[in-house]
């Protein structure tokens, strides 16, 4: 006898907060600092499991480091990364305004993401790659030897534009700082991270990869291929997936992450896994130091899912007011990360207000001196943009026939377009 | 030597010569590969430099990216051309663009190798002929020998090149030669001049065409087992045509093209692929631009149907040397 059924409905997830709204960050499955255990760097992936499905987290609410995580690291270790994080926040702000003025056409900032890049790239070693996504600019503005001006130039697409125009502003590549060429395609430097990895292990090398993912990436299908490759061939890589809830408009559930986490994937694919508190500093720092050595001591893989919050837009295209509650991230359960880093080196007596508010404007004079710099090689408001036949170079190793037709055609072209701007 | 040891004597070849040479791929490393290519490489060199991988062409892809950005030379086999589409975002926005987009700050040197073509009643998915798909690409060689000692020279240019090279193998012409008569029993490389390879290292240059026959009344360019074909239509037709092997489909071999057509003054292009927006439409309109006053004749083309690759229907889709041979004729009219 057949059993009359209700008509099947298809499931849409949605954010529980939408403009106007407050969001119930209940879902985040939050566990207090110091709960989540420190497994040996041998642990077998199927035994990291609980931890894929838990928090790391070191800094509690009063700013202490607590916990097994809490790293081994020296106070002016912590306040190099302060400065970092600091130095990636004032660069943000600067070239978000140099945006709106019109002197560069795009800008992502990672407002909010500061301590996952800048924490990380302390835990990594010289001649490591990272294959980093658009918003990790905090690698390279961690470093000291990365003029903050040439990072201006590629944004300005100008004469010194170390990517010679080619690219969209934040599309950075340095190979000397292990700074992979970033894509427009999402993902894809997922697997070529694996790649990297799997070549540094079949050279005998010790350096090792690190690939970079947001949440919403992960649904692309080289996330997955990457989880396979590494797993399959033990590659020295940490996966890192950098779970700030929103990808462009896109709540995360919509990605896959309703009622599961994003580190839960690493270990259905036989990856070591952890889950962590993105916005603070010591996680950040502790659990990449302990994804770098497994790597490095032929363990394989890990996969870190690291929580936290988009705060600002998704980019300079985009009004995040149309889509979420416009006070979103003062209600993000784990803050931010300058103030929770602040926090615990002001308790430690190694740090202070007025320290921060001098290093603060010291920065911002930093970058306002940099873009000085960099303006004064052109921007996109007065054309001082790389020689046209640059356009025609590196398309292939050397340049083949068709192409130096068509760059003494483009240079006709061009030649003519100005003469008739001229008359007109 | 056959086209397939040809290949493998290529891949042994560059396996011995650079340490950063390595070979990947499904059912490539113990079993040697499904059409044996690289039997036995794995035995010689070992694990770390010929390995199989999971069935994902956007990861092989993926990965030779990554290790090619290291400094290794990876050689990845995608089983079937038919296969590759997987890894088209790999290709098109990676490989390609890699040292464009970081200005020299990173390269792709990886060679594809594919095999393509029909004739071999392989059905829908194991006969296409992709190649315009890759020609269009901005940053990407794509390169297809027709013979033995072509294989195994331009794969090893391949391999050295600096340019990301897809290089496709006309599976029909692994064993033998292919004229496009079915009904013929197959004869083996061994028959043919073009078998003769040397076992060591050499090298023949990419973006140069090749003579396949020399003759003085129409041009005929094609690639891969269409070579072969046109020679049996010249042989049916009685027309002396001059057949240019392309090689090296993109960058290709325009003075070789052009100086031919200039002196026969007639073109005829073929091709496996389906002929709307296929590789010969970019022939006609080279050879239009460069020879337009010395034509004295409409540029036939003889191609695939612009369907998909039939199962049944295998030899009347496969561009046969009937129909090569009345597209000669034809030009001879005008």
């Amino acid at each position: 006898m057949k059993r009359p059924r209700e008509p099947l409905r298809l499931h849409v997830p949605e954010p529980s907060g939408r403009p106007g709204q407050h969001t119930d960050f209940s879902y985040l499955h939050l566990f207090p600092a110091g709960a989540a255990r420190l497994p040996p760097i041998d642990v077998a992936p199927a035994d990291t499991a609980d931890l894929s499905d838990a928090l790391v987290r070191v800094l509690d609410d009063d700013g202490r480091a607590v916990g097994p995580w809490a790293p081994a690291a020296e106070p002016a270790l912590l306040r190099r990364g302060l400065v970092a994080m600091l130095r990636t926040r004032a660069f943000d702000a600067r070239m978000l305004t140099a945006q709106r003025q019109k002197k560069i056409s795009f800008y992502m900032q990672c407002l909010g993401e500061e301590a996952i890049a800048t924490a990380h790239a302390l835990a990594l070693e010289p001649g490591d790659m990272c294959f980093p996504t658009y918003r990790q600019q905090g690698l390279l503005l961690a470093r000291d030897d990365i003029p903050m001006a040439e990072l201006m130039c590629q944004l300005m697409s100008n004469e010194r534009d170390p990517m010679k125009g080619r690219q969209l502003p934040v599309m950075y590549s340095y190979k000397r700082a292990g700074f992979f060429t970033i894509s427009g395609n999402l993902a894809t430097q997922f697997i070529q991270a694996v790649g990297w990895g799997m070549a540094s292990a079949i050279k005998g090398d010790t350096k090792i990869a690190s690939g970079w993912i947001g949440d919403g990436a992960t649904a692309e299908a080289d996330f997955h291929t990457a989880l396979t490759f590494a797993h399959v061939y033990r590659a020295p890589v940490i996966l890192n997936v950098v779970n700030n809830q929103w990808a462009i408009s896109s709540f995360q559930a919509i990605a896959g992450g309703e009622a599961t986490t994003f580190a839960a994937r690493g270990v259905g694919c036989g990856i070591a896994s952890l889950r962590v508190d993105g916005n603070d500093f010591l996680a950040v720092l502790a659990a990449s130091r302990w994804a770098a050595e497994r790597a490095r001591s032929n363990l394989g893989p890990t996969l870190i899912e690291w929580v936290t919050y988009r705060a600002g837009a998704h980019s300079t295209s985009d009004d995040p007011s149309r889509y979420r509650p416009a006070d979103d991230w003062e209600h993000f359960p784990l803050g931010d990360p300058i103030e929770r880093l602040k926090r615990h080196l002001v308790a430690l007596g190694a740090w202070s207000d007025e320290e921060h508010e001098r290093t603060r404007k010291a920065l911002e004079a930093e970058v306002a001196a940099a873009q000085k710099e960099a303006e004064c090689h052109g921007t996109l408001l007065d054309g001082h943009i790389p020689p046209l036949e640059s356009m025609f170079e590196d398309v292939y190793a050397a340049m083949p026939q068709h192409l130096r037709d068509q760059m003494r055609q483009a240079r006709e072209a061009e030649a003519a377009r100005r003469a008739g701007r001229e008359e007109t | 030597m056959t086209m397939i040891q040809a290949l493998r004597s290529a891949m042994d070849v560059m396996l011995e010569r650079d340490p950063n040479v390595v070979v990947f791929g499904e059912d490539v490393g113990y079993f040697g590969g499904v059409f044996r290519c690289t039997e036995g490489l794995q035995a010689r060199h070992g694990r770390s430099r010929v390995f199989d991988a999971p069935i994902s062409e956007g990861g092989l892809v993926g990965v030779a990216v990554g290790m090619g950005a290291y400094g290794l030379r990876p050689v990845v086999e995608v089983q079937f051309a038919d296969y590759f589409y997987p890894a088209s975002d790999q290709i098109v926005s990676e490989a390609a663009r890699l040292r464009y987009r970081s200005a020299g700050d990173f390269t792709a040197p990886i060679t594809i190798r594919m095999p393509c073509g029909g004739g071999i009643y392989g059905g829908q998915t194991h006969s296409q002929s992709p190649e315009a798909l890759f020609t269009h690409v901005c940053g990407i060689r794509t390169v297809m020998p027709s013979t033995p000692y072509d294989a195994k020279g331009l794969l090893i240019a391949s391999i050295e090149c600096d340019d990301p090279v897809i290089f496709l193998e006309p599976k029909r012409l692994y064993n033998g030669p292919f004229d496009g008569h079915a009904d013929q029993p197959v004869v083996p490389w061994s028959k043919h001049p073009a078998s003769e390879v040397p076992e060591g290292y050499y090298t023949l240059p990419l973006e140069t065409a090749a003579v396949a026959r020399p003759g003085r009344d129409v041009t005929v360019l094609a690639y891969g087992t269409m070579v072969f074909v046109a020679e049996a239509a010249v042989a049916e037709s009685g027309v002396d045509a001059e057949i240019i092997d392309l090689r090296s489909l993109w960058p290709l071999d325009l003075p070789a093209i052009v100086e031919s057509v200039k002196k026969t003054r007639r073109c005829v292009v073929v091709h496996e692929a389906t002929r709307t927006s296929g590789f010969g439409a970019e022939l006609l309109a080279l050879v239009q631009e460069h020879c337009f006053y010395h034509l004295e004749a409409p540029i036939e083309r003889v191609t695939g149907w612009d369907t998909p690759y039939p199962h049944a229907l295998e030899w009347a889709y496969f561009p046969g040397p009937a129909r090569v041979a009345a597209a000669l004729r034809r030009v001879m009219e005008d």
